[in-house]
């Protein structure tokens, strides 16, 4: 975290740091797959041009703050398929501080937060995982003698952008849950006055955060966000619209109970509670741990809808969720129905007027013989005659 | 022809007297009037869809795009989970369909049903208060709200099974496809069209339509039905056109003259109906059928008072 090291650009840093090219344009490759759309970084580039503008870039100092977490959206970050890929987002960006992965701690980790927050200030992208507990003045939570809230208001006050990772930090997640004890919340109702991006997800994907850092570095703005703070290009889409096993929805294939002939052969797993689709999130394009399959749903785990506030920890884990945007199954109706619906409506009809007719004729002549009663009918057959063409 | 409220109590005026002439069938014979007017020529910018069958992959996305631009709730009356109707309904303006014969043939065909929007239309002309109408400039066949009693007279009167009506609520409604006029006013094509990602549904002057349509059979010898467009002749004609490699009434385009449906039909009818004639002779048929058999039966009853010297009850 030296003066000198700050200056370097990421690709200079690459280069001392001995990472190979093919490293580097490797992990853009990821990025590139992994936000393909909504970000200005991707559009319309190649990803050799993409690593020469990520290359040119001042690596970005990145500062990492925890607060009621279990550490899981850290562990994403670090639990990459390879070391390499790890120790690589760890070479993009700078993370001059992060309670999990410093050896300090005690005075002299206040001290490293203090160091880092000056040396940075207004640069620096503040990273915040966990939820913020505001109940009784913020008394759940103490970081070296200050209070979390506290904390985050002063390290947020000089940083340039704040990103929330994973829910926690997004809306409060598993800590807000009822009865909410911490009176916990997510960073956007404790910071106002700075633009704040929501990734939800329990993890989220790391590979979101490292767009939008690069991003924001890169191109100097932050992507485009929903109505949640979460950024479009990783947000927009619910999991069944991309979902692998639609297949079997669609054709109406559903696994009924864990372990049987459905599950075993990887069919839907709606009926067993997956909330995939009411939830928005990328898991079904973008792998996590760089491996496909690696998700609930790809290892036959019903979506829980980690990314939802109104969903994950508020509806039963096997409740079944409706389907917002209804699509057409994979089979198609018959040409011609088994029974003729018009024909069906036309002979009614008919009927009903003959009927009609015949029996204004039985009421208007009383004890009429039978004879007379069917010719009386039969004169008006023409009438009713006339009447079928047009529904013909 | 805009329909006012003079004209509206005067045509019901006339539909009264006619009820008490000739009973039922009258509405019918307005039906008549209102149509007499237009006779069936193309209009001067008719637009029009050309649906050709062996480019049809089957996707159905135009049948979502058509449900999202019509503002229609997802027909899933028949499956909770799925936009699955059996045909087209109040909530399903168009559809695909599959023709698959099961005697083990091999041949297939998709076909997406709609609104064929006739040259002249059998809907309109069966419509008594010209709720259904057919544009002027473009052809498009449409409905207003205002004008519709709920009689669904156009329900039976197209051959093609198209308008559809609303039976949940009060207020009658009729659910067919209306090109997306919304969007055309927007310059916008219609929705299905402008998602088909096969080009096998495509919109566009009528006339054009045809010429690509002919040219696609000059193009592909031997590959399109009897080599000819439905729609280009069948009952008038039709703004809608199909291509197909299958015969066309597999798919459900039935077999029809070349004589449209309002003019076949209405011929009849002015002749049935000129001077009230069916009407009076059919009255006085019942009229005579009575006296008829008033007077045997008073003969009859005579006879019994004779031989039992008891006045019968009459």
């Amino acid at each position: 975290m030296s003066e000198a090291k700050q200056q370097l650009t990421i690709a200079e840093h690459l280069e001392a740091s001995g990472v190979s090219r093919r490293n580097f344009v490797q992990l853009c490759g990821m990025l590139m797959v992994s936000a393909p759309v909504g970000l200005a970084l991707t559009k319309g580039n190649s990803v050799t041009k993409m690593a020469e503008m990520i290359g040119k870039t001042k690596r970005p100092s990145v500062i990492w703050l925890h607060f009621q977490d279990c550490t899981g959206c850290t562990e994403t970050l670090l639990r990459t398929s390879t070391p390499d890929a790890a120790s690589l987002i760890l070479d993009v960006i700078s993370l001059d501080y992060h309670e999990t992965l410093m050896a300090a701690s005690g005075a002299q980790a206040e001290a490293a937060l203090q160091h880092a927050v000056e040396e940075n200030a207004g640069k620096f992208v503040l990273v915040v995982e966990g939820s913020i507990p505001l109940k009784d003045d913020g008394a759940y939570l103490e970081l070296g003698g200050k209070r979390g809230v506290n904390v985050l208001r002063e390290v947020a006050s000089k940083a340039a952008a704040v990103i929330s990772i994973g829910s926690c930090a997004s809306w409060g997640g598993v800590p807000s849950s009822d009865p909410n004890p911490t009176g916990a919340v997510g960073t956007d109702s404790v910071i106002t006055d700075k633009p704040v991006v929501n990734l939800p997800g329990c993890p989220p994907n790391p590979y979101n955060l490292l767009a939008v850092v690069l991003e924001y570095v890169t191109m100097g703005k932050l992507p485009a966000l929903d109505e949640y703070g979460r950024p479009k290009f990783a947000y927009d889409r619910v999991i069944h619209e991309n979902c692998p096993r639609r297949a079997h929805f669609d054709a109406g294939r559903f696994a009924a109970s864990f372990g049987d002939e459905g599950h075993r052969k990887g069919w839907c797993l709606y009926k067993l509670g997956c909330k995939g689709p009411v939830t928005h999130a990328a898991c079904a394009t973008r792998h996590f741990n760089e491996t496909p399959g690696v998700w609930p749903i790809g290892i036959g785990a019903p979506c829980v809808g980690c990314t939802e506030k109104g969903v994950v920890w508020k509806l039963a884990t096997f409740e079944t969720v409706p389907i917002h945007q209804v699509t057409p199954p994979d089979n198609y109706p018959p040409v011609y129905a088994s029974n003729g619906a018009f024909k069906v409506g036309a002979a009614t009809l008919v009927g009903a007027v003959a009927g009609a007719v015949a029996g204004a004729a039985v009421m208007g002549s009383k004890r009429l013989p039978e004879p007379a009663a069917a010719a009386a009918s039969g004169s008006e057959a023409p009438k009713s005659g006339s009447k079928t063409p047009l529904g013909d | 022809m805009a329909i006012t409220r003079r004209d509206l109590l005067h045509k019901m005026t006339t539909g009264g007297a006619a009820v008490a002439a000739g009973g039922a069938v009258s509405t019918v014979a307005l039906a008549g009037i209102a149509h007499a007017e237009e006779e069936g020529k193309l209009p001067p910018q008719a637009v029009g869809m050309l649906y050709d069958a062996t480019r049809c992959i089957g996707c159905k996305t135009c049948v979502v795009a058509c449900t999202q631009a019509n503002g229609l709730t997802p027909d899933t009356r028949r499956d909770p989970l799925h936009q699955a109707p059996a045909d087209l309904n109040n909530r399903t303006k168009t559809i695909i369909k599959l023709y698959k014969p099961v005697d083990g043939k091999e041949e297939f065909s998709y076909v997406k049903q709609q609104c064929m929007h006739c040259i002249d239309p059998a809907c309109a002309a069966a419509c008594m208060f010209g709720g259904l109408k057919k544009d002027v400039k473009t052809g498009i066949v449409s409905w207003n709200g205002k004008l519709c009693v709920g009689c669904r007279y156009c329900e039976i009167a197209c051959p093609y099974n198209v308008p559809k009506f609303r039976w949940e609520g009060f207020n009658p409604e009729i659910v067919k496809c209306e090109f997306c006029k919304d969007r055309l006013a927007k310059g916008l094509e219609p929705a299905c069209t402008a998602v088909c990602p096969k080009k096998a549904v495509i919109f566009g002057p009528r006339q054009q339509l045809l010429d690509e349509a002919k040219r696609r059979i000059a193009d592909n010898p031997g590959k399109y039905y009897q080599e000819r467009v439905f729609g280009e002749h069948e009952a008038g004609g039709t703004q809608v056109l199909y291509l197909s490699h299958v015969p066309f009434d597999k798919i459900g385009l039935p077999t029809l003259g070349d004589e449209s449906i309002p003019h076949k039909y209405l011929k009849w009818q002015k002749r049935l109906y000129s001077y009230l004639i069916v009407p009076v002779g059919l009255y006085a048929a019942l009229v005579g059928t009575i006296r008829k058999n008033w007077k045997s039966h008073e003969e009859h009853m005579q006879h019994e008072e004779k031989t039992t010297g008891l006045r019968a009850q009459l």
